[in-house]
C-alpha cells in the first residue's frame, strides 16, 4: 500500500459517500415525516439508473447527460408522489407489518417492470461528456467524474439543510418529524406535506441511481443492494436524521476504501488476509458497534418503549383432546399417502416442498406472532442451515444424516450472533436491522467462492443413498416438519412462551414481574433461527443444491406472506398459510412469466383491501 | 430500620426539575399517599424507585442498601412491587395465565421450554385473585375486562413476588367511588396482613385521609409538606395548593 492508493482510495470513497448519503437521505427524510420504512426505496435507485440509462440513449452531448441525469430524478419523484397519493396515504394508520409488506410488494413489482422493460441484460451507461477523463492524484489517475461525486453529497447536504431550516415548507417537516400531533395542531397540511416530502426522498434516490450510471451497468439486482446499504447507513446515522445519514455514509464508505486500499497483506500468525473482501463485513461492525453504543443511532433519537397497537389474541391453551385425534390421522394420511401415489408422482415433489416451507413459516411465526417481532430477514437462518448442512457435506466430509441434524445449528448460531443486536430495537427499527443482516450474510454467501461457491453456490449436495428416493424423502420431511411444529407448540405453552407473550403484550409490565425481555426475546429469535435452519438444511438436499438465493430477501418476504396468509393470530395459520401458498406458486409460477409481479400486485391487494390487517378478518370470520 | 429511604432524590427533563431534591422514609407496613396536582413528580418519583429511570443525584435505599442502577427487574426481585398509572396487564392472556406468568417468573422458571404454563402455580395464582377479588373471572381474556378489573389484575401481578414494598400509581383512577373504597381497602388489609409498606399516589381526597397512614405533598417536583391527615389539612401550603387562591380540590 501506497500513500498515492491510499489517498486514490479515500477519495474513491469521498466519491461513494456521496452516492450512500443521496440514496439514504432521502429513505430517512420519508421515515421521519411519515414514519413509513419504505423498502421500494432501493428500487427507486434502481429506477434511476434505469431512466437515466434511456434518456442518455436520446440526448446526447454534455447538457443531454446532465439533463438525463435531472429528467431521471425528476421522473423518480413523480413515481414517488405516485405511489405515496395512490397507496401509503391508505396506510398510514395500518399495522406496521402491513406498511412493510406494502412497500414490499412495490419492490416486486418494480423489479418485474424493469426486466420486462429493459430486459435482464446489465446496461452499462456513457461516461459523462467532458469528464471522461481523470486527474493525477501522487502519480496516480483519479476519475474526474468521481470528483464531481464528491462534491455533490455536500451540496445535497447543503441543500437540504437550508431547505429545512429555512423554508415554511421545511418548518413544517421539522415539525411533522418530531411530533405529528403537534403539526397537525398548527394547521399543517397532511397531505401536501408527506407527498412532497415521498417525492424529494424518491427522487434523491433516483439521482443516486442516475449518477451512479456512469461508474456501474444498471442491473435489475441493484435494488436489494442499494436497500440493504441505504438501511445500514440509517440505522447508524439514526432515523429521521439528515446529518446523520451524511456522516453515517462517510464512516461506512471510507471504511470500505480502507479495506480496499489495505489489499492483501501479511500479518502475523494469520497470514495473508485480503482486505477487500472485508467491506461488507466492515459495514457490518460499524452498524454493531454503533448499536452497542447508541441504539438509536448517532444522530437519532432514544426510542420510547411502545406497547403493542394491535389488537390482542385470544388467549392460547393447550388444544383439546379431539384435535390431537385429528392431527394424528391427518399424519397418518399423509404419511400413507407416498403407497398410494408411487415414487414417481409429481405430488410427492410439491409435498416436500411444503414441508420445508411449514417449518420455515412456523418458526418465523415464533417470532412475529409470540414474540411480536417483525423479522424481514429470517430466510438467513434458513440459509445458514442450508449453507451449514452442505458445507458439512462437502467440505467437512460429514455423512448426510450428521450435516442435516446439524443444520438448525447454522441457523441458531447466527440468531445467537444477530439476535444480540435485533433485541435491542424493536418495531420498524428491528425489521430493519434483520433485513440488514440477512442481506450482510447473502453478500458473504455471494462473495465468499472459495467457501460457498459465490453466485453458483454448492452443488451435489444429495442425501444418502437410504434417503435418495422421493418416497424416503417425503417421510424425512413429513417427520421432521411435524416434530418441529410440535417442538414450536410445546414451547408456546411453556411458562417461556408466556414470558415471550408477555414482554410482546407489554414491555413494561413483563419487566416489572422481573421478565428480562430482551433476554427471552434472544432466546426465542435463536430458537426461531434452529428451526429456520433446519427447514434450510432440508431444502439443500431436497434441491442437491444451494445458491444464494436461497437466503435472498425474498424468500424472507415469502415467509411473511405465508403467514400473514394464513393469520398472525393461530398457531395453524403458518401451516395453512404455507401450504396454499406453495400450491399457489407452484400452479401460477409455470403460467406466468411474472410471477413475482402477480405475488406483489396480490400483497397490495390484500393490504388496501385490509388496511388493518388480515387476521381481524380471520377471526371476523371464524 | 426504614423499609425504604430516599436522600435528595432529584431528576430533571431538559429545563424542568420534574423531582427536586426530595427525601422521605417509609415505615414496614406503612400506608403513605403522595399527592399533588398534575405534573408534581409523583410518576416520575415511582419510576426513579422502581428502577425505569436513573436520577440525576440522590439515592434511594432498600432496607438499607442503595438500589441506585438496578434495571426494574431486579428491584422486583429485591421485593418491590409496582402497579401503573395506566394499567398495565397482559392482554392476550387469561387473567389467570396472567398470574401464573408472574409467579412463574418470581419462582425462575420463564426459561424452561417443556413445562405447561397452564399447570403451574394454579392454586397459589387463584389464591391471588381471591385477595383481589377477580377470581371468578380468572378465564376472561384480560383484553376484554372493564377498567377498574384490570387495575385488581395488575394489583395480583404487583403481589405475586410477596413484596415488602408496593408502589401503586393512582391506583384507583378510572374506577367509580365505590369500587375505589372497595381496591383501597382489599390493598390495605393485604399491606397491614403482610406488613407491607406501600407508597400511592391518589386523587380522590376520600382515599387519602381516610386510609394512608402519613401523607406526603408534592408540588412542582419538592416535597412541601409530610404528616398525618390531621397535619396535612391544616398545613398552610397545602391549603393554598388545594383550597386557595380560587384553586379547586383536585376531584
Ligand atoms: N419522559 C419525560 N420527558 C420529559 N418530561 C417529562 C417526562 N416525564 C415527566 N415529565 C415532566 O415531568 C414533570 C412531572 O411529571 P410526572 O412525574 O408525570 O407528574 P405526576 O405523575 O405528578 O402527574 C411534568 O412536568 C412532566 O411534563
Ligand atoms: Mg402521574
Amino acid at each position: 500500500m501506497t500513500a498515492a492508493s491510499l489517498a486514490v482510495q479515500f477519495l474513491n470513497g469521498l466519491a461513494n459517500a456521496s452516492t450512500l448519503f443521496l440514496l439514504a437521505c432521502g429513505l430517512s427524510l420519508i421515515f421521519g415525516v411519515t414514519r413509513i420504512v419504505n423498502f421500494a426505496h432501493g428500487s427507486l435507485y434502481m429506477l434511476g439508473a434505469y431512466v437515466a440509462w434511456s434518456l442518455t440513449q436520446h440526448l446526447s452531448g454534455g447538457v443531454g447527460f446532465w439533463a438525463s441525469m435531472f429528467g431521471a430524478a425528476v421522473a423518480v419523484a413523480a413515481l414517488g408522489a405516485l405511489i405515496e397519493s395512490a397507496l401509503l396515504r391508505r396506510l398510514y394508520r395500518s399495522p406496521e407489518l402491513l406498511q412493510l409488506l406494502a412497500t414490499f410488494a412495490l419492490t416486486l413489482i418494480i423489479r418485474d417492470a424493469v426486466l420486462y422493460i429493459w430486459g435482464p441484460e446489465d446496461l452499462l451507461g456513457p461516461r459523462a461528456p467532458g469528464l471522461a477523463g481523470s486527474i493525477n492524484i501522487l502519480g496516480r489517475a483519479f476519475p474526474q467524474y468521481d470528483v464531481v461525486l464528491i462534491v455533490v453529497g455536500p451540496l445535497v447536504l447543503l441543500a437540504l439543510h437550508v431547505l429545512l431550516t429555512r423554508t415554511r415548507w421545511g418548518a413544517m417537516v421539522r415539525a411533522a418529524t418530531q411530533d405529528r400531533d403537534m403539526a397537525a395542531a398548527v394547521g399543517v397540511n397532511q397531505a401536501i406535506l408527506f407527498t412532497s416530502v415521498f417525492a424529494l426522498g424518491s427522487g434523491l434516490a433516483g439521482l443516486a441511481g442516475a449518477l451512479q450510471l456512469p461508474r456501474e451497468p444498471a442491473s435489475a439486482s441493484l435494488d436489494l443492494f442499494a436497500i440493504g446499504d441505504a438501511f445500514v447507513v440509517v440505522v447508524v446515522g439514526g432515523m429521521g436524521s439528515i446529518p446523520g445519514a451524511f456522516v453515517a455514509a462517510l464512516i461506512i464508505a471510507e471504511i470500505k476504501a480502507l479495506c480496499i486500499a489495505l489489499g492483501s497483506v501479511d500479518l502475523p500468525l494469520l497470514g495473508t488476509v485480503a482486505f477487500p473482501k472485508f467491506t461488507l463485513v466492515a459495514e457490518f461492525i460499524v452498524m454493531a458497534v454503533v448499536l452497542i453504543v447508541r441504539p438509536w443511532g448517532l444522530f437519532g433519537q432514544p426510542q420510547s418503549i411502545q406497547r403493542a397497537l394491535n389488537p390482542a389474541e385470544p388467549p392460547s391453551h393447550a388444544a383439546p383432546r379431539w384435535f390431537y385425534w385429528l392431527a394424528g390421522a391427518l399424519c397418518f394420511a399423509l404419511a400413507v399417502a407416498p403407497l398410494a401415489l408411487g415414487e414417481t408422482s409429481y405430488a410427492l415433489v410439491l409435498a416436500i416442498d411444503i414441508f420445508i416451507a411449514i417449518l420455515f413459516a412456523a418458526s418465523l411465526y415464533s417470532l412475529v406472532g409470540p414474540g411480536g417481532m417483525h423479522s424481514f430477514g429470517h430466510a438467513a437462518y434458513f440459509g445458514l442451515g442450508a449453507y451449514a448442512a452442505a458445507l458439512l457435506l462437502k467440505s467437512a466430509g460429514a455423512p448426510m444424516p450428521v450435516a442435516l441434524a446439524l443444520s438448525p445449528l447454522g441457523g441458531a448460531l447466527g440468531a445467537l450472533l444477530f439476535g444480540w443486536f435485533c433485541v435491542r430495537l424493536s418495531g420498524v427499527y428491528f425489521a430493519m436491522l434483520t433485513l440488514a443482516f440477512s442481506q450482510i450474510v447473502w453478500s458473504i454467501a455471494y462473495q465468499w467462492d472459495a467457501v460457498t461457491g459465490g453466485s453458483n453456490g454448492l452443488i451435489g449436495v444429495w442425501p444418502s443413498q437410504w434417503l435418495a428416493s422421493h418416497t424416503a424423502y417425503y417421510w424425512l420431511s413429513l417427520a421432521l416438519c411435524v416434530a418441529g411444529l410440535v417442538f414450536l407448540r410445546i414451547i408456546h405453552l411453556s411458562p417461556f412462551g408466556a414470558a415471550l407473550r408477555a414482554a410482546r403484550d407489554n414491555p413494561l409490565r413483563a419487566e416489572a414481574i422481573g421478565i428480562d425481555r430482551r433476554s427471552v426475546q434472544w432466546r426465542a429469535f435463536t430458537i426461531a433461527g434452529a428451526v429456520g435452519g433446519l427447514a434450510g438444511g432440508l431444502f439443500a438436499f431436497s434441491k442437491g443444491s444451494i445458491s444464494p438465493e436461497t437466503l435472498s430477501v425474498s424468500r424472507s418476504i415469502d415467509g411473511l406472506v405465508m403467514v400473514l396468509f394464513g393469520g398472525v393470530e393461530s398457531a395453524l395459520g403458518p401451516i395453512v398459510g404455507a401450504a396454499g401458498f406453495v400450491a399457489l406458486q407452484d400452479t401460477i409460477a409455470r403460467h406466468v412469466d411474472y410471477w413475482r409481479a402477480m405475488l406483489g400486485f396480490f400483497m397490495l391487494a390484500l393490504t388496501l383491501l385490509f388496511p388493518g390487517g388480515l387476521a381481524g378478518v380471520w377471526r371476523r370470520r371464524s | 430500620m426504614s423499609l425504604l429511604r430516599i436522600e435528595h432524590l432529584s431528576k430533571s427533563f431538559g429545563g424542568v426539575k420534574a423531582v427536586n431534591d426530595v427525601s422521605f422514609a417509609l415505615a414496614p407496613g406503612e400506608m403513605r399517599a403522595m399527592i399533588g396536582p398534575n405534573g408534581a413528580g409523583k410518576t416520575t418519583l415511582f419510576n426513579m424507585v422502581d428502577g425505569q429511570l436513573r436520577p440525576d443525584a440522590g439515592n434511594i435505599l432498600l432496607n438499607g442498601k442503595s438500589i441506585l442502577g438496578l434495571p426494574p427487574r431486579a428491584i422486583f426481585r429485591a421485593d418491590v412491587g409496582r402497579t401503573f398509572q395506566i394499567a398495565a396487564t397482559f392482554a392476550s392472556m387469561t387473567v389467570l395465565q396472567n398470574v401464573q406468568t408472574a409467579l412463574a417468573s418470581c419462582a425462575r422458571q420463564t426459561t424452561s421450554l417443556f413445562r405447561r404454563a397452564d399447570d403451574l402455580h394454579r392454586a397459589e395464582a387463584m389464591d391471588l385473585l381471591r385477595q383481589v377479588n377477580m377470581a371468578d373471572q380468572a378465564e376472561r381474556p384480560c383484553g376484554v375486562l372493564a377498567y377498574g378489573d384490570v387495575k385488581r389484575v395488575e394489583l395480583a401481578l404487583a403481589l405475586a413476588n410477596k413484596p415488602k414494598l408496593l408502589l401503586m400509581d393512582e391506583p384507583t383512577a378510572g374506577m367509580a367511588p365505590a369500587e375505589r373504597i372497595a381496591l383501597i381497602t382489599q390493598t390495605r388489609d393485604i399491606a397491614k396482613h403482610r406488613n407491607v409498606g406501600v407508597l400511592f399516589t391518589e386523587h380522590s381526597m376520600d382515599v387519602v385521609f381516610g386510609f394512608a397512614d402519613r401523607i406526603m405533598v408534592l408540588s412542582r417536583g419538592r416535597l412541601i409538606a409530610e404528616g398525618d391527615a390531621e397535619e396535612i389539612r391544616n398545613n398552610p401550603k397545602v391549603r393554598q395548593i388545594y383550597f386557595g387562591a380560587g384553586a379547586e380540590p383536585v376531584r
